[in-house]
Protein backbone atom coordinates (compact mmCIF):
# COMPACT_ATOMS: atom_id res chain seq x y z
CA UNK A 1 0.00 0.00 0.00
CA UNK A 2 1.32 3.53 -0.79
CA UNK A 3 2.25 5.19 2.30
CA UNK A 4 -0.56 7.96 2.07
CA UNK A 5 -3.14 5.30 1.33
CA UNK A 6 -1.86 3.58 4.73
CA UNK A 7 -2.11 7.32 6.50
CA UNK A 8 -5.79 7.98 5.34
CA UNK A 9 -6.83 4.58 6.55
CA UNK A 10 -5.31 4.93 9.92
CA UNK A 11 -7.14 8.42 9.91
CA UNK A 12 -10.25 6.57 9.33
CA UNK A 13 -9.92 4.33 11.93
CA UNK A 14 -8.75 6.53 14.70
CA UNK A 15 -11.79 9.49 14.16
CA UNK A 16 -9.67 12.72 15.67
CA UNK A 17 -6.70 11.69 16.53
CA UNK A 18 -4.62 12.24 13.58
CA UNK A 19 -4.37 15.79 14.20
CA UNK A 20 -2.58 16.14 10.47
CA UNK A 21 -1.95 14.87 7.19
CA UNK A 22 0.46 16.43 5.18
CA UNK A 23 1.57 15.80 2.04
CA UNK A 24 4.46 17.59 1.95
CA UNK A 25 6.71 16.89 -0.65
CA UNK A 26 8.61 14.53 -0.99
CA UNK A 27 7.61 12.15 1.88
CA UNK A 28 4.11 12.03 3.03
CA UNK A 29 3.90 12.24 7.36
CA UNK A 30 0.67 12.13 10.15
CA UNK A 31 1.36 14.25 13.08
CA UNK A 32 -0.91 11.89 15.78
CA UNK A 33 -2.32 12.72 19.27
CA UNK A 34 0.42 11.77 21.36
CA UNK A 35 -1.35 10.48 24.04
CA UNK A 36 -1.98 7.66 22.16
CA UNK A 37 0.72 6.71 20.45
CA UNK A 38 1.17 3.30 21.71
CA UNK A 39 -2.36 2.45 20.85
CA UNK A 40 -1.50 3.83 17.23
CA UNK A 41 1.63 1.56 17.31
CA UNK A 42 -0.27 -1.75 18.59
CA UNK A 43 -2.51 -1.40 15.88
CA UNK A 44 -0.39 -1.08 13.45
CA UNK A 45 1.44 -4.04 13.86
CA UNK A 46 -0.97 -6.06 14.87
CA UNK A 47 -3.62 -5.19 11.97
CA UNK A 48 -2.97 -8.03 8.92
CA UNK A 49 -3.43 -5.33 6.59
CA UNK A 50 -0.47 -3.14 7.55
CA UNK A 51 1.39 -5.64 9.85
CA UNK A 52 4.46 -2.77 10.29
CA UNK A 53 6.53 -5.36 12.22
CA UNK A 54 9.76 -3.07 11.84
CA UNK A 55 10.29 0.16 13.63
CA UNK A 56 13.20 1.23 10.75
CA UNK A 57 14.22 4.60 12.40
CA UNK A 58 12.66 6.54 15.26
CA UNK A 59 13.89 9.84 15.64
CA UNK A 60 13.41 13.50 17.08
CA UNK A 61 13.59 17.46 15.52
CA UNK A 62 13.33 20.29 17.31
CA UNK A 63 11.73 22.92 15.17
CA UNK A 64 11.95 26.01 18.11
CA UNK A 65 8.75 26.06 19.23
CA UNK A 66 8.08 22.36 19.55
CA UNK A 67 9.84 19.12 19.50
CA UNK A 68 9.04 16.30 17.25
CA UNK A 69 9.36 12.58 17.63
CA UNK A 70 9.45 11.05 14.21
CA UNK A 71 8.42 6.65 13.66
CA UNK A 72 9.27 5.53 10.36
CA UNK A 73 7.36 1.92 10.48
CA UNK A 74 7.95 -0.42 8.05
CA UNK A 75 6.41 -3.67 7.26
CA UNK A 76 8.71 -6.82 5.74
CA UNK A 77 5.65 -8.83 4.88
CA UNK A 78 3.70 -6.26 2.98
CA UNK A 79 7.04 -4.16 2.01
CA UNK A 80 5.17 -0.86 2.84
CA UNK A 81 5.61 1.54 5.39
CA UNK A 82 4.61 4.73 6.63
CA UNK A 83 5.70 7.89 9.03
CA UNK A 84 4.11 8.75 12.27
CA UNK A 85 5.15 12.22 13.99
CA UNK A 86 3.91 13.34 17.52
CA UNK A 87 4.71 17.22 18.54
CA UNK A 88 5.29 17.68 22.11
CA UNK A 89 6.02 20.55 24.08
CA UNK A 90 9.26 22.22 24.22
CA UNK A 91 9.74 22.44 28.08
CA UNK A 92 9.02 19.23 29.25
CA UNK A 93 8.51 16.58 26.23
CA UNK A 94 7.23 13.77 27.57
CA UNK A 95 5.40 10.46 25.56
CA UNK A 96 5.14 7.08 26.21
CA UNK A 97 7.55 4.59 24.93
CA UNK A 98 6.98 2.36 22.22
CA UNK A 99 9.90 -0.03 23.60
CA UNK A 100 7.19 -2.46 24.31
CA UNK A 101 5.87 -2.92 21.15
CA UNK A 102 9.31 -2.95 18.99
CA UNK A 103 12.60 -3.65 21.07
CA UNK A 104 14.68 -1.76 18.44
CA UNK A 105 12.50 1.37 19.82
CA UNK A 106 14.94 1.29 23.40
CA UNK A 107 18.58 2.16 21.76
CA UNK A 108 16.96 4.69 19.66
CA UNK A 109 14.85 6.38 22.54
CA UNK A 110 17.81 6.42 24.38
CA UNK A 111 19.43 8.59 21.70
CA UNK A 112 17.10 11.14 21.34
CA UNK A 113 16.58 11.50 25.22
CA UNK A 114 20.57 11.92 24.69
CA UNK A 115 20.59 14.42 22.08
CA UNK A 116 16.74 16.34 22.35
CA UNK A 117 16.00 15.63 26.21
CA UNK A 118 12.40 14.10 25.30
CA UNK A 119 11.68 11.97 28.37
CA UNK A 120 10.42 8.17 27.09
CA UNK A 121 7.54 6.95 29.77
CA UNK A 122 7.80 3.31 30.44
CA UNK A 123 11.84 2.76 29.20
CA UNK A 124 13.24 0.18 30.82
CA UNK A 125 16.75 2.17 30.76
CA UNK A 126 16.48 5.39 30.17
CA UNK A 127 20.32 6.51 30.28
CA UNK A 128 22.41 8.95 28.07
CA UNK A 129 24.29 6.60 25.39
CA UNK A 130 26.31 9.43 23.19
CA UNK A 131 27.10 11.90 25.60
CA UNK A 132 28.66 11.13 28.88
CA UNK A 133 26.26 10.67 31.97
CA UNK A 134 27.00 13.71 33.46
CA UNK A 135 26.67 16.04 30.11
CA UNK A 136 24.39 18.99 30.68
CA UNK A 137 21.90 19.85 28.07
CA UNK A 138 21.03 18.00 24.91
CA UNK A 139 22.69 18.90 22.05
CA UNK A 140 20.53 18.60 18.94
CA UNK A 141 18.07 21.51 20.71
CA UNK A 142 18.71 24.22 18.31
CA UNK A 143 19.43 26.47 21.25
CA UNK A 144 22.08 24.64 22.49
CA UNK A 145 25.22 26.58 23.50
CA UNK A 146 28.72 23.61 23.99
CA UNK A 147 30.47 24.67 27.11
CA UNK A 148 33.83 25.61 26.94
CA UNK A 149 35.37 22.68 29.03
CA UNK A 150 33.96 19.79 30.28
CA UNK A 151 35.81 18.61 33.37
CA UNK A 152 38.98 21.37 32.41
CA UNK A 153 39.44 19.65 29.07
CA UNK A 154 38.83 21.95 26.29
CA UNK A 155 35.96 21.61 23.82
CA UNK A 156 37.50 24.53 21.76
CA UNK A 157 41.20 25.56 20.30
CA UNK A 158 42.53 28.66 19.09
CA UNK A 159 42.66 27.85 15.25
CA UNK A 160 46.59 26.92 14.11
CA UNK A 161 45.94 29.11 10.76
CA UNK A 162 45.16 32.43 13.33
CA UNK A 163 48.44 31.62 15.12
CA UNK A 164 50.54 31.20 12.30
CA UNK A 165 49.87 34.36 11.04
CA UNK A 166 50.55 36.42 14.12
CA UNK A 167 53.65 34.51 14.66
CA UNK A 168 54.68 35.89 11.51
CA UNK A 169 53.57 39.41 12.18
CA UNK A 170 55.74 39.18 15.54
CA UNK B 1 30.41 -33.01 48.93
CA UNK B 2 27.90 -31.61 51.19
CA UNK B 3 27.88 -28.11 49.56
CA UNK B 4 27.20 -27.17 46.62
CA UNK B 5 29.51 -25.56 44.60
CA UNK B 6 29.77 -22.60 45.35
CA UNK B 7 30.26 -19.60 42.19
CA UNK B 8 29.16 -16.18 42.16
CA UNK B 9 28.79 -13.37 39.63
CA UNK B 10 31.55 -11.43 38.58
CA UNK B 11 32.00 -8.33 36.70
CA UNK B 12 34.41 -7.70 33.75
CA UNK B 13 35.25 -4.99 31.72
CA UNK B 14 36.30 -5.27 27.96
CA UNK B 15 37.69 -2.59 26.08
CA UNK B 16 37.12 0.81 25.31
CA UNK B 17 40.70 -0.19 23.68
CA UNK B 18 40.47 -3.95 23.14
CA UNK B 19 41.80 -5.09 19.78
CA UNK B 20 38.56 -7.08 18.94
CA UNK B 21 35.91 -4.48 19.46
CA UNK B 22 36.15 -2.90 16.32
CA UNK B 23 37.10 0.51 17.40
CA UNK B 24 36.54 1.81 20.22
CA UNK B 25 33.97 0.66 22.33
CA UNK B 26 33.17 -0.98 25.77
CA UNK B 27 31.40 -3.78 27.30
CA UNK B 28 30.73 -4.40 30.93
CA UNK B 29 30.65 -8.02 31.42
CA UNK B 30 28.67 -9.93 34.03
CA UNK B 31 29.89 -13.38 34.03
CA UNK B 32 29.80 -16.82 35.97
CA UNK B 33 32.56 -18.67 35.11
CA UNK B 34 33.34 -18.46 31.57
CA UNK B 35 29.36 -18.02 30.65
CA UNK B 36 28.45 -14.58 30.30
CA UNK B 37 25.02 -13.35 32.29
CA UNK B 38 24.79 -10.26 29.92
CA UNK B 39 27.18 -8.26 28.20
CA UNK B 40 26.07 -4.55 28.37
CA UNK B 41 27.64 -2.33 25.70
CA UNK B 42 28.63 1.18 26.88
CA UNK B 43 29.06 2.98 23.16
CA UNK B 44 29.65 7.02 22.44
CA UNK B 45 33.66 7.22 22.57
CA UNK B 46 33.09 7.52 18.68
CA UNK B 47 30.52 10.50 18.86
CA UNK B 48 32.10 13.12 16.83
CA UNK B 49 28.59 14.98 16.79
CA UNK B 50 28.40 14.49 12.77
CA UNK B 51 24.48 15.21 12.67
CA UNK B 52 24.91 18.39 14.22
CA UNK B 53 27.78 19.93 11.91
CA UNK B 54 25.52 18.78 9.69
CA UNK B 55 22.85 21.88 10.25
CA UNK B 56 26.32 24.25 10.06
CA UNK B 57 28.07 23.29 6.98
CA UNK B 58 25.41 23.34 4.40
CA UNK B 59 24.78 20.47 1.50
CA UNK B 60 27.40 20.67 -0.49
CA UNK B 61 29.96 21.01 2.74
CA UNK B 62 28.78 18.06 4.73
CA UNK B 63 29.75 15.35 1.86
CA UNK B 64 33.07 14.97 3.04
CA UNK B 65 31.99 14.92 6.89
CA UNK B 66 29.56 11.38 5.47
CA UNK B 67 32.58 9.35 5.13
CA UNK B 68 33.48 9.90 8.56
CA UNK B 69 29.88 8.14 9.48
CA UNK B 70 30.87 4.77 8.40
CA UNK B 71 34.79 5.13 7.54
CA UNK B 72 35.20 1.47 6.12
CA UNK B 73 32.32 1.91 3.28
CA UNK B 74 32.05 5.49 3.06
CA UNK B 75 30.95 5.45 -0.18
CA UNK B 76 27.60 4.36 0.88
CA UNK B 77 27.13 7.37 2.69
CA UNK B 78 28.25 9.40 0.21
CA UNK B 79 25.68 8.35 -1.88
CA UNK B 80 22.83 8.32 1.17
CA UNK B 81 23.57 11.85 1.50
CA UNK B 82 23.83 12.54 -2.44
CA UNK B 83 20.56 10.97 -2.74
CA UNK B 84 18.74 12.61 0.16
CA UNK B 85 19.49 15.72 -1.10
CA UNK B 86 18.79 14.96 -4.67
CA UNK B 87 15.19 14.04 -3.96
CA UNK B 88 14.78 16.92 -1.25
CA UNK B 89 15.66 19.28 -4.36
CA UNK B 90 14.53 17.13 -7.48
CA UNK B 91 18.16 16.88 -8.96
CA UNK B 92 18.50 14.56 -11.85
CA UNK B 93 21.46 12.22 -12.05
CA UNK B 94 23.04 11.27 -15.12
CA UNK B 95 23.13 7.60 -15.99
CA UNK B 96 26.76 7.92 -16.51
CA UNK B 97 26.69 8.96 -13.27
CA UNK B 98 24.79 6.28 -11.59
CA UNK B 99 26.92 3.47 -12.94
CA UNK B 100 30.13 5.09 -11.63
CA UNK B 101 27.96 5.75 -8.13
CA UNK B 102 27.26 1.67 -8.92
CA UNK B 103 30.61 1.02 -9.80
CA UNK B 104 32.16 2.72 -6.46
CA UNK B 105 30.44 1.48 -4.13
CA UNK B 106 30.16 -2.05 -4.96
CA UNK B 107 34.19 -2.13 -4.90
CA UNK B 108 33.29 -0.46 -1.64
CA UNK B 109 31.37 -3.53 -0.78
CA UNK B 110 33.83 -5.60 -1.73
CA UNK B 111 36.63 -3.93 0.29
CA UNK B 112 34.42 -4.01 3.41
CA UNK B 113 33.36 -7.19 3.37
CA UNK B 114 37.26 -8.44 2.73
CA UNK B 115 37.69 -6.80 6.27
CA UNK B 116 34.83 -8.36 7.79
CA UNK B 117 35.82 -11.97 6.72
CA UNK B 118 39.40 -11.13 7.39
CA UNK B 119 38.59 -9.51 10.56
CA UNK B 120 36.11 -12.70 11.66
CA UNK B 121 39.69 -14.89 10.72
CA UNK B 122 41.70 -12.40 13.30
CA UNK B 123 39.20 -12.16 16.02
CA UNK B 124 39.11 -15.55 16.57
CA UNK B 125 42.74 -16.24 16.45
CA UNK B 126 43.79 -16.86 13.19
CA UNK B 127 45.86 -13.91 11.74
CA UNK B 128 46.67 -15.46 8.17
CA UNK B 129 43.03 -14.81 7.02
CA UNK B 130 43.18 -11.25 8.37
CA UNK B 131 46.84 -11.03 5.98
CA UNK B 132 45.06 -12.81 2.99
CA UNK B 133 41.76 -10.85 2.95
CA UNK B 134 44.04 -7.39 3.46
CA UNK B 135 46.04 -7.87 0.60
CA UNK B 136 43.08 -8.50 -1.90
CA UNK B 137 41.81 -5.36 0.10
CA UNK B 138 44.84 -3.48 -0.78
CA UNK B 139 44.16 -3.37 -4.72
CA UNK B 140 40.46 -2.49 -4.30
CA UNK B 141 42.14 0.43 -2.01
CA UNK B 142 44.52 1.64 -5.15
CA UNK B 143 41.91 1.41 -7.92
CA UNK B 144 39.36 3.61 -5.78
CA UNK B 145 42.52 5.90 -5.05
CA UNK B 146 43.02 5.92 -8.50
CA UNK B 147 39.18 6.91 -9.15
CA UNK B 148 38.60 9.44 -6.30
CA UNK B 149 42.14 10.08 -4.88
CA UNK B 150 41.61 8.69 -1.20
CA UNK B 151 42.05 5.81 0.02
CA UNK B 152 39.74 5.56 2.88
CA UNK B 153 37.59 8.89 3.26
CA UNK B 154 36.22 8.94 -0.58
CA UNK B 155 34.41 11.98 -0.76
CA UNK B 156 33.97 10.85 -4.73
CA UNK B 157 29.77 11.55 -5.28
CA UNK B 158 28.42 15.18 -5.72
CA UNK B 159 24.85 16.26 -5.31
CA UNK B 160 23.90 15.37 -9.00
CA UNK B 161 26.26 12.80 -9.55
CA UNK B 162 30.09 12.10 -9.48
CA UNK B 163 32.95 14.22 -8.75
CA UNK B 164 35.34 12.18 -11.20
CA UNK B 165 34.91 10.17 -14.58
CA UNK B 166 37.04 6.72 -14.66
CA UNK B 167 40.24 7.46 -15.43
CA UNK B 168 41.67 6.04 -18.92
CA UNK B 169 42.71 2.05 -18.66
CA UNK B 170 40.48 1.98 -15.39
CA UNK B 171 38.19 0.06 -16.64
CA UNK B 172 40.48 -2.87 -17.97
CA UNK B 173 42.19 -2.63 -14.94
CA UNK B 174 39.21 -3.29 -12.35
CA UNK B 175 38.18 -6.26 -14.76
CA UNK B 176 41.64 -7.65 -14.60
CA UNK B 177 41.35 -7.42 -10.76
CA UNK B 178 37.42 -9.10 -10.65
CA UNK B 179 39.49 -11.45 -12.80
CA UNK B 180 41.85 -12.08 -10.17
CA UNK B 181 39.85 -12.40 -7.42
CA UNK B 182 37.43 -15.15 -8.19
CA UNK B 183 40.31 -17.86 -7.81
CA UNK B 184 41.23 -15.92 -4.44
CA UNK B 185 37.57 -16.42 -3.04
CA UNK B 186 37.75 -20.20 -3.50
CA UNK B 187 41.09 -20.33 -1.85
CA UNK B 188 39.77 -18.08 1.03
CA UNK B 189 36.62 -20.47 1.48
CA UNK B 190 38.98 -23.65 1.67
CA UNK B 191 41.81 -22.01 3.77
CA UNK B 192 39.40 -20.43 6.58
CA UNK B 193 35.78 -20.82 5.71
CA UNK B 194 35.29 -24.45 5.38
CA UNK B 195 38.02 -25.04 7.77
CA UNK B 196 36.98 -27.29 10.85
CA UNK B 197 38.26 -24.82 13.24
CA UNK B 198 36.36 -21.95 11.98
CA UNK B 199 32.57 -24.14 11.49
CA UNK B 200 33.22 -25.60 15.27
CA UNK B 201 33.68 -21.48 16.37
CA UNK B 202 30.73 -20.23 14.25
CA UNK B 203 28.28 -22.80 13.56
CA UNK B 204 25.31 -22.72 16.41
CA UNK B 205 26.57 -19.74 17.80
CA UNK B 206 24.08 -16.59 18.72
CA UNK B 207 21.18 -17.60 16.65
CA UNK B 208 19.08 -14.94 15.94
CA UNK B 209 15.68 -15.55 14.08
CA UNK B 210 13.18 -13.90 11.69
CA UNK B 211 11.35 -12.41 13.66
CA UNK B 212 13.59 -11.20 16.75
CA UNK B 213 16.08 -9.83 13.67
CA UNK B 214 13.16 -7.62 12.44
CA UNK B 215 12.04 -6.59 16.06
CA UNK B 216 15.22 -4.98 16.69
CA UNK B 217 15.49 -4.03 13.26
CA UNK B 218 18.70 -6.00 12.48
CA UNK B 219 18.98 -4.85 8.41
CA UNK B 220 21.54 -5.75 5.36
CA UNK B 221 23.63 -9.24 5.31
CA UNK B 222 22.75 -9.75 9.23
CA UNK B 223 19.00 -9.23 8.36
CA UNK B 224 19.17 -11.92 5.45
CA UNK B 225 21.68 -14.66 7.60
CA UNK B 226 18.02 -15.31 9.42
CA UNK B 227 16.31 -15.95 6.23
CA UNK B 228 14.49 -12.53 5.56
CA UNK B 229 14.48 -11.52 2.25
CA UNK B 230 15.48 -8.02 1.94
CA UNK B 231 17.98 -6.18 -0.07
CA UNK B 232 16.86 -2.57 -0.85
CA UNK B 233 18.50 -2.62 -4.02
CA UNK B 234 15.78 -5.63 -5.05
CA UNK B 235 13.44 -4.60 -3.30
CA UNK B 236 13.25 -0.71 -2.88
CA UNK B 237 15.41 -0.46 -6.09
CA UNK B 238 17.07 3.35 -6.60
CA UNK B 239 20.08 4.20 -8.81
CA UNK B 240 20.24 1.45 -11.62
CA UNK B 241 19.92 -1.94 -9.90
CA UNK B 242 17.23 -2.60 -11.57
CA UNK B 243 19.27 -3.17 -14.41
CA UNK B 244 21.53 -5.13 -13.22
CA UNK B 245 21.10 -8.69 -12.49
CA UNK B 246 21.97 -10.62 -8.90
CA UNK B 247 21.20 -12.55 -6.85
CA UNK B 248 19.95 -12.45 -2.99
CA UNK B 249 21.70 -15.05 -0.68
CA UNK B 250 20.00 -15.67 2.23
CA UNK B 251 20.87 -18.06 5.63
CA UNK B 252 20.17 -21.25 4.96
CA UNK B 253 21.69 -22.61 8.43
CA UNK B 254 24.28 -25.44 6.16
CA UNK B 255 26.28 -25.95 9.28
CA UNK B 256 24.18 -25.21 11.61
CA UNK B 257 20.79 -23.00 12.85
CA UNK B 258 19.61 -20.10 9.96
CA UNK B 259 20.71 -17.16 11.22
CA UNK B 260 23.87 -18.64 13.38
CA UNK B 261 27.34 -16.83 12.79
CA UNK B 262 28.46 -18.72 10.33
CA UNK B 263 25.90 -17.67 8.53
CA UNK B 264 26.07 -14.19 9.27
CA UNK B 265 29.69 -14.80 7.83
CA UNK B 266 28.83 -16.64 5.34
CA UNK B 267 26.47 -13.94 3.85
CA UNK B 268 29.75 -12.02 2.96
CA UNK B 269 31.27 -14.31 0.89
CA UNK B 270 28.09 -14.75 -0.71
CA UNK B 271 27.53 -11.09 -1.42
CA UNK B 272 31.17 -10.78 -2.79
CA UNK B 273 30.29 -13.46 -5.56
CA UNK B 274 27.01 -11.01 -6.49
CA UNK B 275 28.98 -7.68 -6.44
CA UNK B 276 31.42 -9.07 -8.59
CA UNK B 277 29.00 -10.19 -11.09
CA UNK B 278 27.50 -6.79 -10.69
CA UNK B 279 30.79 -5.25 -11.04
CA UNK B 280 31.07 -7.14 -14.58
CA UNK B 281 27.96 -6.12 -15.95
CA UNK B 282 27.89 -2.24 -14.63
CA UNK B 283 31.49 -2.12 -16.23
CA UNK B 284 30.58 -3.39 -19.58
CA UNK B 285 27.32 -1.78 -19.78
CA UNK B 286 28.45 1.43 -18.73
CA UNK B 287 26.96 4.36 -21.34
CA UNK B 288 28.92 7.36 -22.33
CA UNK B 289 28.17 10.61 -21.55
CA UNK B 290 28.40 13.36 -18.46
CA UNK B 291 29.02 11.84 -14.88
CA UNK B 292 27.92 15.17 -13.02
CA UNK B 293 24.21 16.91 -13.32
CA UNK B 294 24.26 20.97 -12.93
CA UNK B 295 23.45 21.71 -9.71
CA UNK B 296 23.65 25.27 -8.34
CA UNK B 297 26.68 25.64 -5.67
CA UNK B 298 24.52 27.72 -3.18
CA UNK B 299 21.78 24.75 -3.37
CA UNK B 300 18.39 25.01 -1.25
CA UNK B 301 16.35 22.72 -1.52
CA UNK B 302 12.43 23.48 -0.81
CA UNK B 303 11.14 22.97 2.64
CA UNK B 304 10.23 19.43 2.82
CA UNK B 305 11.75 16.32 4.00
CA UNK B 306 12.45 12.97 3.43
CA UNK B 307 14.11 9.73 4.22
CA UNK B 308 16.33 7.54 1.89
CA UNK B 309 17.52 4.33 1.90
CA UNK B 310 20.64 2.97 1.00
CA UNK B 311 21.81 -0.92 1.13
CA UNK B 312 25.28 -0.04 2.41
CA UNK B 313 27.70 -3.35 3.07
CA UNK B 314 26.53 -3.33 6.92
CA UNK B 315 22.86 -3.16 5.44
CA UNK B 316 19.85 -0.93 5.24
CA UNK B 317 21.07 2.75 5.74
CA UNK B 318 18.36 5.35 6.44
CA UNK B 319 19.10 9.24 5.59
CA UNK B 320 16.31 11.30 7.36
CA UNK B 321 16.68 14.66 6.17
CA UNK B 322 14.73 17.87 7.28
CA UNK B 323 15.01 21.28 4.72
CA UNK B 324 13.92 24.73 5.61
CA UNK B 325 14.26 26.15 2.30
CA UNK B 326 17.25 27.67 3.61
CA UNK B 327 21.19 26.56 2.30
CA UNK B 328 21.46 24.78 5.69
CA UNK B 329 19.39 21.33 6.40
CA UNK B 330 17.07 21.49 9.06
CA UNK B 331 17.92 18.48 10.62
CA UNK B 332 20.17 15.14 9.47
CA UNK B 333 19.55 11.66 11.18
CA UNK B 334 21.35 8.30 10.02
CA UNK B 335 19.96 5.02 10.91
CA UNK B 336 22.92 2.65 10.26
CA UNK B 337 23.15 -1.01 10.71
CA UNK B 338 25.38 -0.88 13.22
CA UNK B 339 23.64 0.93 16.00
CA UNK B 340 20.85 -1.72 15.44
CA UNK B 341 23.28 -4.20 15.95
CA UNK B 342 24.81 -2.89 18.84
CA UNK B 343 21.40 -2.50 20.71
CA UNK B 344 20.64 -6.11 20.48
CA UNK B 345 24.06 -7.61 21.63
CA UNK B 346 22.81 -7.35 25.47
CA UNK B 347 19.95 -9.93 24.49
CA UNK B 348 22.10 -11.96 22.88
CA UNK B 349 24.96 -12.12 24.94
CA UNK B 350 22.58 -14.17 27.94
CA UNK B 351 24.47 -17.68 28.03
CA UNK B 352 27.04 -17.10 25.78
CA UNK B 353 31.07 -17.74 26.60
CA UNK B 354 32.78 -14.96 26.27
CA UNK B 355 35.14 -15.93 24.02
CA UNK B 356 31.99 -16.05 21.57
CA UNK B 357 31.33 -12.34 22.55
CA UNK B 358 33.98 -11.21 20.01
CA UNK B 359 32.50 -14.25 17.53
CA UNK B 360 29.07 -12.39 17.64
CA UNK B 361 30.37 -8.90 17.83
CA UNK B 362 32.53 -9.87 14.03
CA UNK B 363 29.78 -11.63 12.44
CA UNK B 364 27.54 -8.37 13.32
CA UNK B 365 30.09 -6.90 11.51
CA UNK B 366 29.97 -3.40 14.10
CA UNK B 367 31.61 -0.84 13.25
CA UNK B 368 32.10 1.82 16.13
CA UNK B 369 32.40 4.96 14.22
CA UNK B 370 28.67 3.78 12.78
CA UNK B 371 26.97 3.43 16.20
CA UNK B 372 28.19 6.88 17.67
CA UNK B 373 28.85 9.28 14.28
Amino acid sequence: MESLAILKRVGERFPGKVLELSERKPDPFAVVDSASIVEFGRFLRDDPEFAMDCLSNETGVDYKEHVEVVYHLFSYSHRHGCELKVKLPRANPEVASVEEIWRAANWMEREIFDLLGVNFIGHSDMRRILMPEDWLGYPLRKDFVEPLEYHGIATVRESPIIRLDQQKKK
Amino acid sequence: MSEAFHTEEMTLNMGPQHPSTHGVLRFVIKADGEVMREAIPDVGYLHRSIEKIAEKVGYHGFMPYTDRVDYVCAMFTNQGWAMACEKLGNVEVPRRGEYCRVIATEFNRLASHLLTVGLMGMDIGAMTPFLHALREREMINDLIEELCGARLTFNYMRIGGVAWDLPPGWREKAIAYLDHLAPILDEFNSLFSYNKICIERLANVAVIDAADAINYNLVGPNLRASGVNWDVRKDMPYSVYPELEFDVPLGSGEWGTTGDAMDRYMMRIREMVQSSRILRQALKQMPEGAVLGKVVRNFKPPAGECQIRVESARGDQGWYVVSDGTGFPWRVHVRTGSFAAMGMIQKLSRGLMIADLVVLIASLDVIAPEIDR
